[in-house]
């Protein structure tokens, strides 16, 4: 396999309501990942896109209706989709283009416009359900999350405040991240532990915001990449698994599926002792809840032992474990295929130097990042490193 | 860094009232599905008052709900096996929100039952009823409460709730 490293990242601002229709999203995360990559789309060799449902944007086959933002008219081009967990996975398709040869550089181009379905999109998320075993209950989509954070607090014992510092931490990491959409520099515990409950123990503030957003990375060969980059950043460990989708079958305490995964990547990676030798990690973050529960699954924490972690300062931008120091979902936003921006470009910028004031000090060497989704079954993780 | 940061923020009301262009659908798509060979017959029984898993016979796995085939011997699935109509809570939440992110007036309870006689830790999303909040719990006993049989439907439905036991 070929060496491919990460050279440039772009995103676009992500809020509630963009004007922007999907492709002019994607034309502008793609123009800013160029740019830093000092390349033109003529030099693209293929193009992956990601989007999560359908259903949001309302328009089916989504990847050949963004395909002339996303730069692919005329090119090798294809649609990926695991969910949440495309926001790692279209990165790693991207990999396998250029590892295996086929391509010497390549766009990833995620996309997600939440904002058209109306009146909210709780209305596409109600179609992920089984429809004969789940649906006639009329589920809510937090539901399942809400009963896997009861699951996951129940079975460590752990305390809710302990969840809430996740919140608080990335709500105030966003506030250097310019295109953040929730960020908020004076937000506490007790706002958190006071918000409205809308699914206990799920609370309005542990839980990220439906947005529209685009983001970008161009991935190049080693020839490519010493050629047009100074900082280029090297994709050095891959990883994916996929458990049932009986998630009533499944102990939710743990995300076993994130730890094999992990395996993966890190045994591609050579990392041995990942807690030793990841310098900064972006779990995905939906939820506070979920960034503890991955960093177990990651095999960054014992299992139950992340919110202790994150009591004692671990997980701050200055600490020994810098964990989404890009604000995440939780202070970005949470245009679900496009948080690649906030999790594997994030982790390039901040490998590559170019964190700007998120930059964690230091300079870091190995970073990891981790998407997760489908019906809460599956994970992508890749292990970066400067 | 000299990166340029684009999007044009829009408010919910410059949609509502015209202050940007739009255009609207409607999608008007009905689905009916057929509920296959292990989850029809599951939804029969369920009409009949019963739980029904099925086994695996390569290590005697009982499936709950019932499939047609096992996902790790990846072989034909055996007999169904009546169950009972007990089981135990693995999780919960008290939801205020309605499938369409509508705040309810009077929370729902909603939980995961691991079913007793099926592979441990096998269940099903449903209802739980007849209890306090405060009283809720993970472990908690519980059994269906069923409809009755003549408005029974075949269907996840035909159990109201479970109760404590
Ligand atoms: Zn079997």
């Amino acid at each position: 396999m070929r060496k491919v490293a990460v050279i440039g990242a772009g995103m676009t601002l992500f809020r509630r309501r963009l004007l922007e229709t999907g492709k002019e999203m994607c034309f502008q995360a793609v123009q800013m990942a160029l740019e830093e990559a000092g390349l033109e789309l003529k030099d693209v060799d293929a193009v992956v896109s990601g989007s999560a449902p359908d259903a949001f944007d309302g328009v089916h086959m989504k990847g050949e209706y963004l395909l002339d933002g996303a730069g692919g008219v005329r090119k090798p081009y294809m649609r990926v989709f695991t969910g949440g967990g495309t926001a790692c996975f279209s990165p790693i398709a991207g990999w396998w283009h250029v590892a295996s040869g086929l391509a010497d550089v390549v766009l990833v181009v995620n996309e997600e416009k939440m904002s058209s379905i109306t009146p909210h999109p709780q209305y596409a998320f109600a179609n992920i359900w089984d429809p004969i075993l789940d649906r006639p209950l009329k589920p809510n989509l937090v539901w399942i999350f809400a009963m896997e954070m009861n699951r996951y607090m129940t079975v460590y014992g752990i305390e809710k405040a302990d969840i809430a510092r996740v919140a608080v931490k990335n709500k105030r990491n966003a506030v250097d991240h310019p295109a953040a959409q929730l960020a908020d520099p004076n937000i506490t515990v007790d706002d958190v532990l006071n918000s409205e409950v809308m699914a206990w123990p799920v609370q309005r503030l542990d839980i990220s915001p439906p947005s529209d957003g685009a983001s970008a990375l161009v991935l190049a060969s080693e020839d490519v990449a010493r050629q047009v980059s100074e900082t280029p950043v090297w994709i050095s460990g891959v990883g994916w698994c996929i458990d049932s989708t009986m998630w009533t079958n499944r102990d939710l305490s743990f995300p076993e599926y994130l730890a094999r995964a992990a395996q993966q990547a890190y045994g591609m990676a050579k990392i041995e002792n990942p807690r030793k030798e990841v310098d900064v990690v972006e779990p995905y973050d939906p939820f506070d809840y979920k960034e503890l529960h991955h960093l177990e699954g990651l095999l960054l924490a014992d299992k139950g032992e992340a919110p202790i972690l994150t009591r004692e300062g671990v997980t701050q931008r200055d600490g020994e474990l810098p964990t989404c120091p890009s604000g995440g979902l939780m202070g970005v936003g949470n245009p679900i295929a496009a948080t690649m921006g906030i999790k594997t470009g994030e982790i390039y910028w901040q490998l590559a130097g170019k964190a700007g004031r998120r930059q964690v000090p230091g300079s870091p060497q190995v970073g990891v990042c981790q998407a997760w989704g489908d019906l809460m079954q599956f994970s992508s993780v890749m292990v970066m490193r400067a | 860094m000299g990166r340029k940061w684009r999007g044009t923020p829009l408010t919910a009301a410059d949609i509502a009232e015209g202050r940007v262009a739009t255009a609207e659908w409607r999608p008007e798509a009905k689905y009916a599905w057929s509920a296959g060979e292990s989850i029809g017959r599951f939804l029969e029984e369920l009409q009949e008052g019963h739980l029904v898993g099925r086994k695996c016979d390569v290590d005697d796995t009982v499936f709950f709900p019932p499939r047609s085939f096992c996902q790790e011997h990846f072989v034909r699935a055996g007999e169904f096996v009546r169950l009972k109509n007990t089981g135990k809570v693995e999780t919960y939440s008290v939801s205020y929100l309605d499938t369409d992110a509508r705040r309810l007036e009077e929370p729902v309870y909603v939980g995961v039952i691991s079913i007793d006689g099926a592979a441990e830790g096998m269940g099903f999303m449903h209802f739980l009823g007849e209890v306090e909040e405060k009283d809720l719990a993970i472990g908690m006993r519980v059994k269906a409460v069923w409809k009755p049989k003549k408005e029974r439907m075949g269907a996840v439905t035909d159990i109201l709730y479970f109760k404590p036991v």
